[in-house]
């Protein structure tokens, strides 16, 4: 049996144009994918790989359609099928696990009923289909009972949602099954669970596997061949081992480069000081109404210094960040900052208090308001805080430079930036007013890891220019490429508290200890590591 | 959820009060009184005296409405002034009239404008989605007399003459069929509109293009996974719609010659009947309470995150706080 038999999946010059206005969006991609093997796609957002992904399923995004090349499945042309072939492909043969599950399951049906529709055997008894809903439940290692299939997706955590839809997609036992970005959103140990889950069922039931990231650390720890995608062309395809060790195209080795390292020395040690710590926080207790979020908090920054306050989703950390800059309130303990203390409310602290304590938003997206240029977002403040500038043209065009934007970016819209562009917008805004401490909230988390390595570069040039930094994470690998000291949060205290370096290497706290081990550990071969970002 | 109910129908008593409060005091600052009609212009002094005494219109007015607060709250929605029944007895017939009305009109317009905003949602900026939206605009911005009128020239005896226009104690089913289509015209607009924006909304949502990918079924996408994400927000709006029938009838009464409430409470006001105005008023705004409610019911009853909670743990359901 020669290799190719075992080609379930064969894409051949795939182009897939926009309409009206015939861009493409794909250009003649070609790829193939062996039964039990996973392909990972990786590029940017924007580089066309969902739109690839997609297509292997017959479906092409409002005003899209697919100009030329063709899909096989098992031998059949996708492009064949008529609109009842193609529900029939769905589902059985090719099936889809969406990046979100969240909005992906329907929040008005039951597991039970979402989990049946998927399996379309009809020869199936009731009974029989129900069995094997329970089972293909327990292969991802979810509860089988009648309970859990009662369930209403809002009442499962977000990996238990994943789960949920990683056991749809493989409940009708297809040949390929398309991954597009299922762990983003989710913190790195369920991501690791997730992971491990995917790898093992393609494996068993012998699917060709299609992973769609922008995540290179991911795809290298799971992938048994890489397809780089770049402006809607595939760049550079081989076996996962090869691309790592040698990767030929230059945007491989950007990708390779920008996934932050996991063991490092932090950046620079810390200094001990003699003089104050800029922010000091003790004893902090806060919640929301009766509920306790954090307990007995201890934290302090000096000047030019970055503190990360690491911890996965629920663990407290923006509450944390939101209780320094103001927008929480109920919290008790100590807060200092420059050795005065800080009102709870941001009303009540003074405008120079204000002004020296900035806050960075986690979703650029949402952060900031689609109505306004550039240049009066960065304004805005900055009139509130500051005062009336006399040049405000150079007052935006020095955070502009500050953030790593050309003044020229004064006169656009959001809607008219990326989303790297964007955060650095927020964090023009938020050094415009000259702060001395920046809270930044999550805020590469909704980026691309090629985006997230600039912004962090960006980061280390703000804080090496004398800027203090809360940086509120829950991705370690971060953590030792921008911070001087770590504070591991978990379950609303602080576990382990120390410089970068020390926790790294030994972390003392078992809480610790798992996080770096389930963090996909990137060590890039080539030899181009020299030119990692710094 | 019980307890929201019960929180619910508190408040909705309470409007009910206040209702009462204002339409008494409205009933005050008209000018003349129940005496003076009942007897006419010819009526001695004499007589007016002893009618206004046996009316206890003498009385301060808040004893009045305390005596009429004390009959309600015992049952007894008093005596009409003008024809000495109780009014009870004298509102059964003509609210069994306006109910059958109001019913029909909501049985017409509702799954039919639902009907006609998911199809429009579905043949989005396609020939049949605009014209729909043009013809519920045209809807909307017509009061509903006008509505009955036109439907009178074209489809009654001026016109066509399928229908009768007026309604007659001897006339057959097909009387309502008229003021019935006029109120369903009048309400539907807003359902329509509402139930095309958000199946629009749910149609282009993950979990439709999710369900579509599995490969189910275009009728079972659209059952079994839009319209029930659908119904929440909509539910919102054709309550509303429903209870605007409750006054929107008046009108339509009066155009139809139909004996229902709505032309009870005409003859009342002019008469200065007040216990008759007070009772029909309250029975049209303890319709909207109730048809409002309702909604709100079926809004939560659509939404499994808060119908679990609330059978879960029963004392957090008052603080839910309804999402349209």
């Amino acid at each position: 049996m020669t290799r190719s038999e075992h080609t379930v999946l064969r894409v051949d010059d795939l182009t897939v144009i926009g309409r009206p206005s015939h861009v493409e969006i794909i250009s003649d991609v070609s790829v193939s994918v062996r039964r039990g093997e996973i392909l990972g796609l990786v590029g940017e957002s924007g580089s066309g790989k969902t739109t690839l992904g997609l297509s292997l399923l017959a479906h092409c995004k409002r005003a899209t359609a697919i100009a030329r090349g063709r899909v096989e499945v098992d031998g059949s042309d996708l492009a064949t099928l008529s609109e009842k072939g193609v529900r029939r492909l769905r589902g059985r043969a090719v099936a889809y696990i969406p990046q979100s599950p969240a909005s992906a399951l329907n929040p008005a049906l039951r597991l039970r009923t979402q989990l049946g529709e998927a399996l379309h055997d009809a020869s199936l008894s009731r009974a029989a289909a129900l069995e094997r809903v329970r089972e293909v439940l327990r292969e991802v290692a979810l509860p089988d009972d009648d309970r859990f299939l009662r369930r209403y997706p809002h009442q499962l955590s977000g990996g238990q949602q994943q789960r949920v839809a990683i056991a749809m997609a493989f409940i009708g036992r297809p040949d390929v099954i398309v991954l597009d970005e299922p762990t983003t959103g989710l913190d790195v140990t369920t991501q690791a669970h997730v992971l491990e889950t995917i790898r093992r069922m393609t494996r068993e039931y012998g699917t060709a596997g299609v992973y769609i990231s922008h995540d290179m650390a991911v795809v290298a720890d799971l992938a048994d061949e890489i397809a780089v995608m770049y402006r809607g062309r595939l760049v550079e395809r081989g076996r996962t081992d090869e691309v790592m060790a040698e990767p030929r195209h230059a945007y491989t080795r950007r990708l390779l480069s920008a996934v932050p390292l996991l063991r490092t020395d932090g950046h620079g040690p810390a200094e001990e000081t003699e003089e104050p710590p800029l922010l000091r926080v003790s004893a902090l207790t806060a919640g929301y109404g009766r509920t306790r979020v954090l307990e007995g908090i201890d934290v302090s920054v000096s000047r030019g210094e970055c503190v990360a306050l690491l911890g996965e989703s629920g663990s407290g950390k923006t509450t944390l960040s939101r209780s320094v800059a103001g927008l929480h309130h109920q919290f008790t303990g100590g807060m200092l900052f420059d050795g005065r203390p800080l009102a709870r409310s941001a009303y009540r602290r003074t405008p120079e208090q204000r002004r020296r304590v900035q806050y960075v938003f986690q979703n650029p997206y949402e952060a900031l308001n689609p109505r306004k240029r550039v240049r009066d977002q960065i304004l805005g403040p900055y009139r509130h805080l500051v005062g009336r500038p006399d040049d405000p043209e150079r007052v935006v065009a020095e955070a502009l430079e500050r953030a790593a934007l050309s003044s020229s970016y004064a006169d656009r819209f959001p809607e008219q930036l990326s989303g790297g562009e964007r955060q650095r917008v927020c964090i023009a805004r938020a050094v415009a007013t000259g702060p001395d401490l920046m809270v930044c909230d999550e805020i590469t988390s909704a980026l691309d890891v090629s985006v997230q390595a600039e912004i962090v570069t960006l980061l280390r040039n703000l804080q090496d220019a004398g800027m203090a930094l809360l940086f509120v994470t829950h991705n370690i690998a971060l953590v030792s490429n921008i911070a001087q000291r770590v504070a591991v949060l978990n379950q609303g205290r602080i576990v382990e508290y120390g410089p970068v370096g020390r926790v790294m290497a030994e972390p003392r706290h078992e809480y610790t200890r798992a996080l770096i081990a389930d963090t996909p550990d990137f060590q890039p071969s080539f030899a181009a590591t020299a030119d990692q970002v710094r | 959820m019980t307890r929201l109910i019960a929180v619910r129908l508190l408040f909705g008593a309470l409007t009910l009060w206040a209702v009462s409060v204002v339409v008494f005091a409205a009933t005050q600052a008209l000018p003349g009184d129940a005496a003076q009609l009942i007897l006419g212009r010819d009526a001695t002094p004499e007589r007016l005296e002893a009618l206004r005494d046996q009316l206890n219109l003498h009385q301060p007015v808040a004893v009045q409405y305390t005596q009429w607060l004390q009959g309600l709250l015992q049952g007894d929605l008093g005596t009409s002034f003008s024809n000495r029944q109780p009014v009870a007895d004298f509102l059964e017939s003509p609210l069994r009239n306006s109910l059958t009305l109001m019913g029909l009109a909501a049985l017409v317009a509702t799954p039919a404008s639902l009907a006609v905003g998911a199809f429009s949602a579905l043949r989005r900026d396609r020939g049949f989605d605009h014209t729909s939206s043009l013809g519920t605009l045209v809807l909307a911005s017509v009061p509903e007399f006008v509505v009955g009128i036109l439907l009178i020239l074209v489809l009654g005896p001026g016109g066509l003459d399928l229908f009768a226009s007026v309604y007659s104690r001897t006339g057959g089913p097909d009387q309502w069929i008229l003021p019935a289509l006029t109120l369903a015209l009048a309400v539907a607009p807003p359902i329509v509109r509402m139930m095309r924006a958000t199946m629009i909304e749910v149609l282009e949502s993950e979990y439709v293009q999710q369900a579509r990918l599995k490969g189910l079924d275009e009728r079972v996408v659209l059952w079994r996974h839009a319209a029930p994400n659908a119904i929440g927000p909509v539910a919102q709006v054709i309550a509303l719609q429903l209870a605007w029938l409750a006054g929107g009838v008046v009108a339509v009464e009066f155009l139809f010659n139909i004996p229902g409430i709505g032309k009870v409470l005409m003859d009342a006001i002019a008469n200065r009947d007040v216990p008759l105005i007070q009772a029909v008023v309250l029975l049209i705004a303890g319709i909207y309470i109730l048809v409002n409610l309702l909604a709100d019911v079926i809004g939560l009853a659509a939404n499994p995150k808060v119908r679990v909670s609330a059978r879960r743990a029963a004392p957090r359901a008052g603080k839910v706080k309804v999402t349209t």
